[in-house]
Formats: structure tokens, sequence, C-alpha cells
């Protein structure tokens, strides 16, 4: 029998996320926890089935082991099938020209013929580390009614920010006349958000002269998407509207959690229709004793001291006395007694002895200058020992 | 551990808690905030090594199925064995079967096929941690033929317990059914140990003789043999037999230790549903309660046990509550000792009081 997926995604899942220091120490980037009791991989995946896309390539290269694991035979996502379903897709040694991926573009062209084995009419590009809710399907439906090659997914930013993305300037039809990888002086507020489809030939054939081209990046931003474009490819943009956040910063990400605060957040958890699947933890609900003013508990807390405006992850403990204010605990994380926390990212697994106290209030922390703008970072597994200080903005990375 | 298979009994003596029962067996009345009643002994079996389980059901075990599915939470979809639901099974009357000795009768087949030697049967009905291959490791030391669990307590005037006394070593020597014993007895917990040959050849004979009563007409005879023995259950037993005791062993979460105890060593396995943590607002204040993900507290919680996607709104005062899954709790409500059940909606303004002797009870999917 003839079995085909009309559209297969493939997520990029290999970076580094070198912006995030500690907490992609030993963990690829979409790995890395968000809101209390995600990962941020959930996104992606959990966008692809709401949109009926049931077939997802992973593509993992740097410190897989977390990423692989969590992502499993992919149950928790209704992405175990017996026909398509998530598959982890990492370099693997071949006959001639084994080698690492080499760019987004190498990474998806490596894996053509996993591609080919669904026989798919499109091919959605998705990237790890990402937080935003989107249907995919009404992207496809509209790259199909435009009869498109390529379809870009974009959004309005900022246009003092606009340098930092790939800028797309379009036409008043949606037709992309132009694209600018990070430009200096950009003509548009159109930021491409790394979300691709494309109508699978052209994606074989682009990727296919783009091998063969010794002096391409081999990236999808700067290569291959300018490639088509000259050769008059029939390429669109694509409206979003609503939250979309890139958290491969210290900042964005602390910010992307806060968003989640509030009885209307920024950003809604809350959603029947799009529910965001994760590897839920089998723990028992929060026991919550103690001074919580509008922070976010995971399952398997136990809070008996204060917790403000904070993100606590699944099976915190917090100790009465102890105070975690401005902050995020990824998880497994215990607070002892008498112990603040303040303005701080803290990774999983992390024991913060008596009466220690890391960073310092948000309006202090904020005037410090550095690489996290006066956040603080715990890295996974580390133990701050009893009374301890640990300055505002300092990334620490073993047992202190 | 020699190997075992499982016989859970999910609808015995339902009608204790009626009101939990209206719409669902014992074994699904929810629990603790996230868990069903069955996971408790579920996950006592998966965590025993037991990896092929049958389900005895009744009726109204549709919430029952939807919570197990394939088994696959508890590591039971497997090609081999793994969860098996044993529904009524009938063949001369079409009458549903009224005790455990001919719920039983219904498990033959199941049982027969499996090549285990030794069965563990329990019911649903109660919360405790026991690793079941301690009591295959006595019963065969002890060369029994049935090893009964008990635990010892205060048992007061429940006329339903059926209590026993045993010399030193664990032997039975006599068994009072419908017991009206007061002071620390021994209390049989509803779970027993045998060989599967064994209870196939004791199903055999009483479906012979048309023997109805497992406790009177197979237990009490073989006492005199001397293969009777208890197995002693320590720690926290939390037997839901009425809605009292219901209300009782959830309010017994909020201990610390029973809460270590119940989910410390080994998982609790139960149906995920995902659900976003939960969340507390500035307005709100919460002592003393579990929390389950997926609920949004506005107001003030103090004592309560709440399952996922509750909703609380501001100014709402809970006391001593226990509230399911999907409810939503209006503004300025005051709410002291009720059960809620699940998909209730309580409209704003509300005033409702029970007391932990008799608490409030409030049906599935009610407005008020």
């Amino acid at each position: 029998m003839l079995r085909k997926k009309q559209c297969v995604a493939m997520l990029l899942a290999g970076g580094q996320g070198s912006r995030l220091y500690a907490l992609t120490s030993n963990i690829a980037k979409p790995a890395v926890s968000f809101g209390a009791k995600y990962r941020i991989i959930d996104f992606p995946l959990s966008n692809c089935i709401n949109s009926g896309i049931d077939t997802v390539g992973v593509l993992t290269q740097y410190q897989p082991l977390v990423l692989n694991e969590y992502v499993g035979n992919g149950q928790p996502w209704d992405l175990d099938r017996t026909f398509g379903g998530v598959h982890i897709l990492s370099p693997y040694e071949a006959k001639t020209d084994t080698s690492w991926y080499k760019g987004t573009a190498n990474a998806i062209y490596q894996n053509i013929r996993f591609m080919k084995m669904y026989d798919p009419e499109y091919v959605l590009i998705l990237s790890g580390d990402h937080i935003y809710k989107m249907d995919y399907d009404k992207m496809l439906a509209a790259h199909i009614e435009a009869g498109a090659d390529c379809t870009i997914a974009c959004m309005k930013v900022p246009m003092k920010e606009a340098s930092r993305f790939g800028i797309l300037n379009t036409n008043p039809d949606g037709t992309i006349y132009e694209f600018e990888e990070k430009p200096k002086q950009p003509k548009s507020d159109l930021a491409s958000m790394g979300i691709y489809i494309f109508t699978a030939s052209k994606l074989f054939k682009y990727l296919e002269l783009d091998e063969q081209d010794p002096n391409s990046d081999k990236d999808f931003g700067k290569n291959v998407l300018p490639a088509m474009l000259n050769a008059g490819e029939k390429m669109y943009s694509y409206r979003f509207e609503g939250y979309w956040k890139d958290v491969g910063t210290i900042t964005s990400l602390l910010e992307a959690n806060m968003d989640l605060l509030g009885t209307v957040p920024n950003f809604e958890l809350r959603d029947s229709d799009r529910v965001i699947h994760s590897r839920s933890p089998l723990a028992p609900p929060a026991y919550v004793s103690g001074e919580v003013c509008n922070s976010m508990i995971a399952n398997g807390c136990e809070v008996e001291g204060s917790v403000i405006n904070s993100v606590i992850g699944t099976d915190c403990v917090i100790e009465k006395g102890a105070v975690v204010q401005d902050s995020v605990l990824m998880g497994k994380t215990v607070v002892k007694a008498g112990a603040k926390v303040n303005y701080a990212i803290i990774d999983e697994d992390v024991c913060i002895g008596k009466n220690a106290v890391v960073g310092d209030v948000k309006a202090e922390a904020c005037k410090v200058e550095g690489k996290t703008s006066g956040i603080t970072v715990l890295g996974r597994g580390i133990t701050v020992s009893d009374g301890k200080k640990v300055a505002a903005g300092e990334i620490v990375d073993k047992d202190v | 551990m020699a190997s075992t298979v499982g016989v859970i009994f999910t609808s015995i003596n339902d009608e204790n808690a009626a009101e939990l029962t209206k719409v669902r067996s014992k074994g699904s009345i929810p629990y603790g905030g996230r868990y069903r009643l069955v996971d408790f002994v579920l996950s006592n079996m998966v965590n025993s090594g037991i990896t092929t389980v049958g389900m005895l059901t009744k009726n109204n075990y549709q919430s029952l199925m939807d919570h197990l599915g394939s088994g696959k939470e508890w590591d039971l979809a497997r090609k081999e064995g793994g969860l098996i639901l044993l529904p009524p099974y009938s063949d001369e009357s079409e009458i549903l079967y009224k005790n455990r000795l001919e719920a039983l009768k219904g498990a033959t087949a199941f049982l027969k096929k499996a090549k285990e030697d030794f069965v563990v049967l329990a019911d649903s009905d109660a919360v405790y941690k026991l690793d079941y291959s301690k009591v295959i490791e006595e019963h065969i030391a002890h060369n029994a033929d049935i090893t009964m669990v008990y635990h010892e307590h205060e048992c007061g005037e429940a006329p339903a317990y059926i209590l026993f006394d045993t010399e030193k070593d664990g032997k039975v020597t006599s068994i009072d059914i419908n017991a009206k014993g007061k002071g620390v007895r021994k209390h049989y917990v509803n779970v027993f140990v045998a060989r599967t040959t064994y209870l196939l050849n004791v199903l055999q004979t009483a479906i012979a003789r048309g023997l109805t009563s497992f406790s009177k007409d197979i237990i009490l005879p073989a006492i005199k043999s001397g293969k009777i023995y208890g197995y002693k259950l320590d720690g926290y037993y939390g037997n839901i037999d009425s809605l009292q005791a219901y209300y009782k062993s959830n309010m017994d979460l909020l201990d610390k230790n029973v809460r270590q105890e119940i989910f410390g060593e080994r998982d609790v396995y139960t149906k995920v549903n995902d659900a976003p943590p939960a969340k507390i607002t500035a307005t709100a204040k919460v002592t003393n309660s579990l929390v389950h993900d997926g609920c949004l507290v506005e107001g003030t919680v103090e004592n309560c046990i709440l399952f996922r996607n509750v909703i609380v709104g501001k100014g709402t005062h809970l006391k001593n509550c226990i509230i399911m899954s999907e409810n939503v709790i209006g503004e300025n409500c005051n709410l002291t000792c009720v059960v809620s059940d699940k998909d209730t909606s309580i409209s704003s303004g509300t005033t409702l009081a029970g007391c932990e002797q008799k608490p409030y009870f409030i049906n599935k999917g009610s407005r008020i």
C-alpha cells in the first residue's frame, strides 16, 4: 500500500544555546525547562500535534542525552505512531563524507532520505528555541492557496530591534522581494520567526544546490532562502499575530517565564483548544502553606516559605522562612530555611543552604551590568552552602 | 520474586460510599488531588513486580475504563499480560454478581490462562503502601493456603468488618465476620495471597456446590486446616468505606508524614492530564492545602484538597474542603467542610457548610 504524509515537520534542535551559559552546559537548548513543568521543545511539538502534523524529525547534535530521553517515543504528545510519529535524527556515519551537521540547511540536507520515506508534498522547518502557540495548518493552507514554493512565518517587531532578526521586505500581496539576514539598516519591521514551509520538491532541489556550493554557510537564512529568491521562486510571507518569544538569552528566558503570571497573563497556558503537552512527572499535588503571591507552582512542591512573583518547577521544596522572589526555579530544587533567592534562574537539582543569599532584590540587581543584566544563574546540580552569598548577576556552574 | 498475577475488585462494596459511587465504581473515586482509589492498589502491584493484572468490574465502569485506558501509565500496556479488564461474565443467569465469590467466578478463565504461580487479590477502596512480594515470601515460608493481610487498629462499631485473631507466628485461629468488635483488633483489609492452583480448586468447588460467600464458605471452614495465615500491614491504612472516611483520609494527606509514606519512596502511578502549573495570584492566600496543576486560586484556601483545574474566585473562602477537578467557584463564596464532586460550578456569593462528621456533598456536574 502506498503510504504518505502531506506534511512532515523537521525541528532543528541541535543548537548549543551558548547565551544561556550554565543552563546549557550539559543539555541542548530545546531541553531547557520552562514554565515550571515544560521544556522549550514542548511548544513546537505540541503545536505540531495541535496542527494535525504527526510526523516530526527532531535534529539533535549538541548534548542530546536529556533531550533524547525527554522526547522518547513521543507518547506525551501523541506522537507515538506506527507510521510517522517523532524521530530523533542525530548525525550519522556514512560511507563517505561523515560529518556533523554544518548549519541548518546541511542538517536538513543530511536527512533528505528520512523525509522521502513519507513522500511529503510539503516540509515544515521549525526551530526548538521559541515559546509560542501557532496553528501550522493555517499557514500550510495559505501556502497551498498561494501556490507558493516557500512560505516564511513572520511577525512585526519594534523597529529598533529589527536588526537582530532576518527581515522580510514584502509586496502588498505578501510576496517577498528581499530577504535580509540581520540588516544594519532594516527597511521593514517584519521579522522571520524561523518557521518555513517548503514545497518538498523545491526544498530538496535547493538543498542539493546549496550543498554543492563550497562558499555557502549551509544556512537557511543566509544561503538557501536568498538563492530561491534570486532564482525567482514564489516566496510568501505569512503574518503571525500572537505571543512569540525567542528564549535564547537569560533575560528573555526570565521574561518569558514572568509572562505566564497573573490572572490575565501575556501568555496564557490555560487553553483547552491548544493544550501544551509535556512529559508530566508523577508527582502528587503541591502542598502549599506559606505566603505565596502572584506565582506559579507545579505539582510535587512543598512550599512553606514565601514565594513572590516566581515560577516554581516540579518537586521543589521551599522551607519555612525561605523567600523566593522574582525568580524561576526549574525543578527539584531545595531552598532551605532562611535562604533568600532574588531575581535568579535556578536550574534543576539545586540545593540552596540555610540562610544563603542568592542574588539581590530586583530593583538593585537591575543596575548590575554584565552578561545577564543582574540576573543570577545557578547551573544544574549545584549546592550553595549554608550562609553563602552569591552576588547579583553571577553565573555559577559549580558548588559554592 | 515469585511469579504473581494480580486480581483487583473494583466494584465491591460500592454502596457504602453511595454519594461518591453514583456515577462510578469504587475504584474510580477521585482521591488526594490527582488520583483514583484504584491507583494505590494498582501501583502497589506494579511496584511489587506484578505485570499481569485482571480488573473485575461490575456496573458503571465507564469512568474506570476511561481512567485506566491501555494501562500504559502503569507500564501495563504489554504484549504479554498487562492490564486486563474483566467485565461481569454470565452464562446462566442475567443477574450481576452479588458478592466476591461470584465475582471471582468471572475471573476463572483469566486465572486458568495465567502462567503465574501465585495470585494476589485485592480491593480497590483503600489507600496504603504494601510490597506484595513480601506477603508472598511469608506465604511460602509458612507453606500457607491463604495469607490474609490485616491492619491493627481501633475498630469501633463498624459491622461490616472481618476481624481475626492469630497466633504469634501469624496463624489465624478465629475469624469474626460482620464483627462488632471493640478495641484494637486485626482488621482484614481485603487483600489475600494464594497459589493460583489453590484458588482455582477453591473456585471449582464453589461452583460445583453453589457456594456464594468467600469468607463464610471458603475461609471459615479452612481455618481448621491451620494453613490460613495473617500478614501485618504496617503504616498508614485509609479505608474508604463511607463519605466520612473518604473525607478523613483525604485530610490525612495534609500531614507531612502521611504524604511522605504514601508518595515518598515509590511512585503512585495515575492517568496524566496535561494541565499548566497551578497559579496563585496576588489576591490569594493558601495555607495547609494541596493544590494540583491547572488550579487558579484568587481567594483564600485553608486546609483544602484542590484537584486539577479548580478555579477559586476573589474574596472566596474555602475551609476544610475537598474540591474535585474542573470545579469553578465564583467570587465571595464561603464553603466549609464541603466535598464537591467533579465538573461543578458554584455561583458567586454562595455559602455552604457541613461538618467533619457529615461533610456537605455536591453531586457531579451540579450548578449551584
